[in-house]
């Protein structure tokens, strides 16, 4: 029977993840900047040892980022892993009981038969003996409810395919995979904060909230976060290219407004292109992608600011959505500059990150604020059909 | 005694055919104020690499000496192919040393083997990167003092490159021919193509940010010199 009551544990617990989640984007942001997503050949190994195994004195150069990032990106999927138990209460005892003892079994049986991967083995071993142990000491409370049972299950389902693309892309050398990997985190993301959001007190607080929607504000704010995914799918696609900047300047383009992609005139732009890091070549599609990627940043900037004036107007300067919008206001105009100082500064790894970092808060904002404004503003008709109707009493 | 005038005959068709072909001599040089290289200061963050090097080493893209020849130039005859005797030439050897690629350009042929070593103390991978579909990228851990690595392709390809994800700043530069005609001028701007057979080529100089220049060639019975001129850009 599910929980009625809060689970501020929980909630905490959920911060976390969405906390932990938002390191592990910076971190793989960082690997991408420094071009060290390659600089481990091996998956789920590191050069050979199980990765909890691999020595710190290696951990240097692209070792250091590559590594850092699939440290974290376990941390991750194991606290996911322990999310998805929690919402689920005592129910999950026997999962984690019978789930260490196959991953006892597992230990024994790589130990045995194959000792050239001991290490595989301890691990198995180790995580079988922690989860039978765990088991008798798990909660015993209820389940919480269905939606959030079911956002937890999308999210273990999400962090797992993420784990996987990570590591194809790592032993099939695909950057197609890295561009998929690169959004699939963001919408990650916005799914894990989502989970947070709906066990706050101003979410439940929300519930008794009714508002018509007369200035159509939460298609505003689902179409402005759709383009910001596009955005960050474009973001996602120059930066697994590897060809570093394709235009090295910036408001201007090659010194134009718009930048020649001829093929005489890209090849003069690769052959005086002389940086430590040799990036692949430039082509026009690269030239021509990073100015769309431009132009769709003026579009955002210009969608939010209409998103904060309307709300403001519609619904007050103290209104909870007008506060987020605000945010979201002020969250574009950083992003919107350290675009810009990425191009600045030649694509600096740090200021890259960044970049990438605030472009998953703008995404989550917009995807909150929708949440939101999905619960507190309705439609015309929707408001109209909810005020109970009496029919009139026919004349006699 | 027939086997004899058979064998006689062949000794004497192979030295003809040997004194037929000639070598392509010339000398690189280079017009133009090359942009300055680059320090590799990155190299100092990187603790195993920083103990290896006594001053910080610079990019390499245009190796050029006081007397302006030019070296990293692939010179090779075009429009020559289905020549490649690379399967029984002799490995090439790439070497990590100081955490540096060495040689920093380099040629071989179709299935030609190149050997990928590891001087140094550090962990590399070694991630050669084609372009040209049929020649396959991979990515291979290479522990200190481990065994050479040996890649072959197909598929000719200019400037195949060579990177090491672990130290961003190391690369070379494999071009592969199809056909054995083919050299890198050296440190002194020369080079040396051998055993031409008689004809009238197109020589082409290539250089990664130079560009190409070509010129027009007869090979005879004698050597052929052929200088280049790369510009700076």
């Amino acid at each position: 029977m599910p929980r009625n009551s809060e689970n501020p544990a929980l909630k905490r617990f959920t911060v976390f993840t969405a906390v932990s989640t938002l390191l592990l984007l910076c971190i793989g942001g960082l690997v991408t900047s420094h071009g060290a997503g390659l600089a481990v050949p091996d998956w789920p190994n590191t050069y050979g040892y199980n990765m909890f195994f691999f020595p710190v004195s290696q951990w240097v150069g692209g070792i250091f980022y590559e590594h850092s990032h699939r440290l974290v990106g376990s941390a991750v999927g194991f606290f996911v892993l322990i999310l998805t138990f929690w919402v689920y209460g005592k129910k999950s005892r026997a999962f984690i009981r019978w789930g260490g003892v196959i991953n006892l079994l597992l230990g024994l049986i790589v130990c045995w038969k194959y000792p050239q991967q001991l290490q595989n083995g301890i691990f198995l071993l180790g995580l079988g003996i922690f989860s039978i142990l765990a088991s008798f000491v798990w909660p015993r409370g209820e389940m919480e409810d269905k939606r959030l049972r079911r956002l937890a299950l999308l999210a273990l389902f999400t962090v797992t395919i993420q784990g996987i693309l990570g590591g194809i892309r790592v032993t099939e050398m695909k950057d197609e995979l890295g561009i998929f990997h690169g959004t699939l985190a963001q919408m990650f993301f916005v799914l894990i904060c989502a989970m947070a959001l709906i066990q706050t007190r101003f979410w439940k607080r929300l519930e008794k909230s009714h508002q018509m929607d007369t200035s159509g504000l939460r298609s505003i704010y689902i179409l402005t976060t759709i383009v910001v995914l596009l955005q960050l799918a474009l973001g996602a696609t120059m930066r697994h290219q590897h060809a570093g900047l394709a235009i090295p300047d910036f408001p201007l383009a090659y010194g134009a407004v718009w930048p020649d992609t001829s093929e005489e005139a890209v090849a003069s732009y690769n052959s005086r292109r002389l940086e430590v890091r040799d990036y692949n070549s430039i082509t026009p599609f690269q030239i021509k992608l990073q100015m769309v990627h431009r132009i769709v940043a003026a579009v955002i900037v210009v969608l939010i600011a209409l998103s904060f004036w309307l709300t403001k107007r519609r619904l007050g300067g103290r209104h909870s959505l007008t506060r987020f919008a605000a945010f979201w206001m002020f969250l574009v105009v950083v992003q919107f500059f350290l675009g810009a100082a990425t191009i600045w500064t030649s694509k600096s790894a740090d200021i890259a990150t960044a970049h990438v970092a605030v472009g998953a808060l703008t995404l989550v904002t917009g995807a909150l604020m929708s949440m939101v404004a999905f619960k507190v503003l309705h439609s015309n008709s929707a408001v109209e059909s909810s005020i109970p109707r009496f029919a009139p009493v026919a004349a006699k | 005694m027939k086997k004899s005038i058979l064998l006689a005959s062949l000794a004497l068709a192979a030295s003809l055919q040997l004194g037929s072909a000639a070598d392509i001599t010339g000398k690189v040089t280079l017009k133009g104020t090359p942009p300055p290289e680059k320090p590799l200061d990155v190299i100092k963050n990187d603790p195993g690499c920083s103990k290896l090097i006594v001053e910080v080493p610079k990019t390499r893209f245009y190796a050029v000496n006081d007397k302006s020849e030019l070296a990293d130039v692939v010179i090779s005859l075009k429009g020559v192919s289905g020549k490649s005797t690379g399967a029984e030439a002799k490995p090439i050897l790439l070497d990590q040393i100081k955490c540096e690629y060495i040689p920093y350009v380099t040629a071989v042929q179709t299935r030609q083997t190149i050997l990928v070593r590891n001087s140094d103390p550090v962990f590399h991978n070694v991630h050669p990167t084609p372009t040209v579909p049929g020649n396959k990228e991979s990515n291979k851990a290479q522990m200190p003092k481990a065994k050479d690595l040996e890649f072959t392709f197909d598929n000719p390809e200019m400037f195949l490159r060579y990177k090491c994800d672990v130290h961003p700043w190391m690369f070379s530069y494999v071009s592969v021919f199809d056909h054995p005609y083919f050299d890198v001028s050296g440190q002194d701007g020369t080079f040396t193509i051998k055993n031409v057979p008689p004809g009238k080529y197109t020589l082409e100089a290539n250089h990664r940010k130079g560009g190409i220049v070509t010129r027009e060639i007869e090979v005879k019975d004698a050597n052929v010199t052929a200088d280049f001129i790369v510009e700076a850009k």
